[in-house]
């Protein structure tokens, strides 16, 4: 008797609890197309990047290819602008961290600064360098070529005469040359793991686990808006982590007035990734912002992808003041260095905080047990 | 009244279920142990750290470098020791004390189960678990088949009061009306197979989950304890513990909780257990003796049910203890831990620290992951006694480093079972000229809503 009381209780509040809610709300939640994400986030951002940044450094080759040859004030420019064009599209590629690229330690072969000048010279001078080699993550990439194109004497001409006249020339040429061709190889091959199956495997993993694909690239998008962004951009060049500002971990010292180029680019990559605008036409397809929403509807809370999505662009106009040279503005004005690099952080409270809530992805890969 | 007090007492019972449970708890403590080993984790949470944290009074309880591991080979023997009833007090004492050390080492890990755990095999220490099928029966000549009957209603008692008080802390508004955090636990389960894309992603559902989980935890003591109803309960507790190691990552402890449960049927069921393991043993060729059997009794009955009562009302009050402080617990969490407040909170955080030099008027922000685990940093961001253990140890790595005067502040900020994030402690306060006490934290800023219940 009491076994059948019990379970007729138990019915009444399972049906009640549903009949109530399903008078509220008349939209079915049948879940969100998470494989749809995955599938704008790889054919519609991350392969048409890589494709683009492979086709600019295939470009850099080129141009480099010229300049070694006839290394004059033309070349030299032609093999500059290539550079800067492959360095924007950089920028788009860096959050991702998956696939190959984690593997091979992609972005760490691409892009860590300040890039080591003792590094790069012992290179030139012994002629015998892996520029695989972690030791040498410091000495390759877009920021030791931002040395060897910008960096090496105070004029064009001073830096000319490293690739003609100076005893050493032929060690420039060669470092030069394999610093690109590393960058060219290093991208091709990332691309071509991605066409070649790696895309199938990267969609179909839509598991809400470490490994799977959403918190893969979640994490990494985090990650790189933390840090790659927010600190190594702004944070460190304006002392925010350490007793004074230090002008010379901007990125692109040598070139010094592209670093907010560089930065807005960035923040154009976030952007575009959290809204799902495919990279060739800015076409909006699904991605964070329609999950936020999407999960939205299920807990009735406040509008978070609007929230970031605002915050994302007050950090923008936030930039968009900033003197073209970021080592000229924390040496003249780091105040407002330091006011962009605090709106740029209230968002890393939004991803981090409220919107891995959401999502409800862990930050931590320690499987350990809960409560 | 004093009469049936004597009159309950001196009541005896069966042996076996007592034994059946001491078997059981010893192995699952076992194996317990070989996977936290086998995952790694001795060396992930405890070796790796380059700081841990520590609960208020114990900071001297450490891992010990690479002897930590020779904690756990202790506590894993000593739990096999229990398992095959061998020297049984001197190893559950012994199963107490290193099971307790390594969950003190470091709060990070801290888990209800876990001190459940270490309750229950306080406990055990003053129940007869060996007089019946052990091998101190053996090495004895003598076993018994009668012991007090208020030994195994303690376990009954401590296993009931778990579930009640879970129960008790699911009566807030949180949790039977916004259905948190189920509603967004839940749904991020779409990844299961069957029910993952539709049942899972059902607001009804996820109160209709809340709800009996909260009636689940109050009832089923009393449906465990009235006879009637035990066979169903025990179905009960075996689905609903299933169903949550389905669903989150419990470890053990559904298991534990399934097997514990035992100790509620009758002798009968018991005997049928034992039998069973009989004729596993005998495919080793390990026959059973006959002993001579004898009538247990205490010692010193008095001592030990007065020890027993002082540490129950020590457990019936514990979670209460929030009381004594301001509003919010899940927000302030002070009074939070050691009382049974299971999955009730889906909690984030973010806290960055600055050391401030006063007099060059110099500041800057500290990386985390310098100094903490992802775990660490993770546990640390929502807990104001974890923040403030934190800000004394970067203050003496910065000290030692050179960097004095210094004062630590922390911009950090909280989201609590889906409400936005909020700034969650006083960023203006020096956290260096705070210490660790049993009292409110006033730099704890104020929880910008209301979460109503027990």
């Amino acid at each position: 008797m009491i076994k059948k009381t019990f379970l007729a209780l138990f019915l009444v509040v399972l049906i009640s609890a549903c009949d109530s809610d399903d008078r509220n709300s008349n939209s079915q939640n049948d879940g969100f197309d998470r494989s749809a994400m995955l599938v704008n986030w790889a054919d519609n951002i991350i392969i048409p990047v890589y494709e683009d940044l492979n086709t600019k450094l295939q470009d850099l080759a080129v141009q480099k290819d010229a300049f070694i040859a006839e290394p004059n004030a033309t070349n030299l420019e032609n093999l500059r602008t290539s550079w800067r064009e492959a360095y924007k599209v950089w920028q788009h590629a860096e959050m991702f961290n998956v696939g190959m690229a984690e593997s091979i330690n992609y972005v760490f072969q691409m892009n860590v600064y300040p890039t080591n000048v003792e590094d790069i010279q012992n290179n030139i001078q012994n002629q015998n360098y892996n520029l695989s080699s972690v030791n040498n993550n410091d000495a390759v990439g877009f920021p030791a070529l931002d040395y060897m194109l910008y960096g090496l004497g105070d004029s064009d001409a001073e830096i000319l005469e490293f690739y003609t006249t100076s005893a050493e020339a032929n060690n420039y040429k060669t470092y030069l040359s394999d610093l690109t061709d590393r960058m060219k190889s290093l991208t091709q091959n990332v691309l071509d793991d991605w066409k070649n199956g790696y895309r199938d495997i990267f969609v179909e993993n839509t598991d809400n686990s470490a490994t799977g694909s959403i918190n893969l690239v979640v994490n990494d998008f985090i990650y790189y808006y933390e840090k790659g962004f927010r600190a190594n951009k702004f944070g460190i060049p304006a002392g925010n982590f350490s007793p004074s500002p230090l002008p010379d971990r901007v990125e692109a010292y040598y070139k010094s007035d592209f670093s907010k180029t560089l930065a807005l680019e960035g923040m154009d990559a976030i952007k575009n990734f959290f809204n799902g605008y495919s990279y060739l036409n800015r076409n909006d397809g699904k991605s964070l912002d329609d999950y936020l929403e999407f999960l939205n509807t299920i807990k009735e809370g406040e509008d978070l992808s609007m929230i970031i999505d605002n915050q994302f662009d007050e950090a923008d106009d936030k930039i968009e003041t900033l003197n073209e040279s970021f080592a000229e503005q924390v040496q003249t004005n780091n105040v407002a260095m330091t006011e962009t690099f605090d709106t740029i952080q209230l968002a890393v409270v939004f991803l981090k905080v409220d919107m891995l809530q959401a999502l409800d992805i862990s930050v931590d890969f320690v499987d350990a047990d809960g409560d | 009244m004093l009469n049936r007090f004597t009159v309950y007492f001196n009541q005896q019972t069966s042996a076996v279920p007592l034994s059946v449970f001491r078997i059981g708890f010893g192995l699952m403590m076992l194996i317990s142990i070989i996977r936290f080993w086998s995952y790694g984790w001795i060396e992930k949470l405890y070796l790796n750290p380059q700081f841990h944290f520590s609960y208020y009074g114990f900071e001297w309880v450490k891992p010990i470098g690479d002897w930590t591991y020779l904690i756990f080979i202790i506590c894993g023997l000593s739990a096999l020791f229990v398992a095959l009833g061998l020297k049984y007090r001197f190893s559950i004492i012994l199963f107490f004390l290193s099971f307790t050390y390594i969950e003190f080492m470091d709060k990070t890990t801290y888990l209800n189960h876990y001190y459940f755990i270490s309750i229950l095999s306080f406990l055990m220490i003053f129940l007869p678990a060996n007089a019946y099928y052990s091998i101190d029966n053996l090495i004895r000549k003598k076993q018994y088949l009668l012991i007090p009957r208020w030994t195994i209603d303690s376990i009954k008692l401590l296993l009931g009061m778990v579930y009640f008080y879970a129960g008790l802390a699911k009566i807030n508004s949180d949790w039977l009306f916004k259905a948190m955090p189920l509603k967004i636990w839940l749904p991020s389960k779409y990844d299961l197979p069957f029910i993952g894309e539709n049942l899972m992603q059902q607001s009804w559902f996820h109160y209709a989950m809340s709800w009996s989980g909260m009636f689940y935890d109050l009832l089923i003591p009393f449906l465990l304890l009235y006879k009637r109803t035990r066979l169903f309960a025990f179905v009960l507790v075996v689905f609903f513990h299933a169903f949550t190691r389905v669903l989150f990552p419990i470890g053990m402890f559904p298991y534990v909780m399934i097997v514990g449960s035992l100790i509620f049927f009758d002798a009968n069921v018991h005997y049928k257990i034992i039998g069973v393991l009989r004729n596993l043993l005998k495919q080793f060729n390990i026959k059973s003796k006959s002993i001579v059997t004898q009538t247990f009794s205490y010692h010193y009955q008095k001592q030990v049910v007065t020890v027993l009562a002082v540490f129950f009302i020590i457990q019936l009050l514990m979670p209460f203890r929030y009381a004594l402080y301001p509003n919010e617990l899940f927000w302030r969490e002070e009074g939070y831990r050691f009382s049974w407040r299971v999955m009730l909170m889906e909690k984030r955080g973010y806290a960055n620290f600055k050391v401030v030099n006063p007099e060059k008027g110099t500041s800057f922000y500290v990386d985390n992951t310098d100094f903490l685990t992802s775990f660490q940093e993770k546990q640390m961001s929502t807990q104001p006694d974890f923040i403030l253990e934190y800000a004394h140890y970067l203050g003496k790595q910065f000290k030692s480093q050179g960097h004095e005067p210094i004062e630590i502040y922390v911009e950090s900020f909280v989201a609590l079972n889906g409400r936005r994030s909020q700034p969650y402690i006083d960023p203006d306060v020096d956290l260096l000229k705070q210490y660790e006490s049993f009292k409110p934290k006033p730099w704890i800023l104020p929880f910008k809503d209301e979460i109503k219940g027990l």
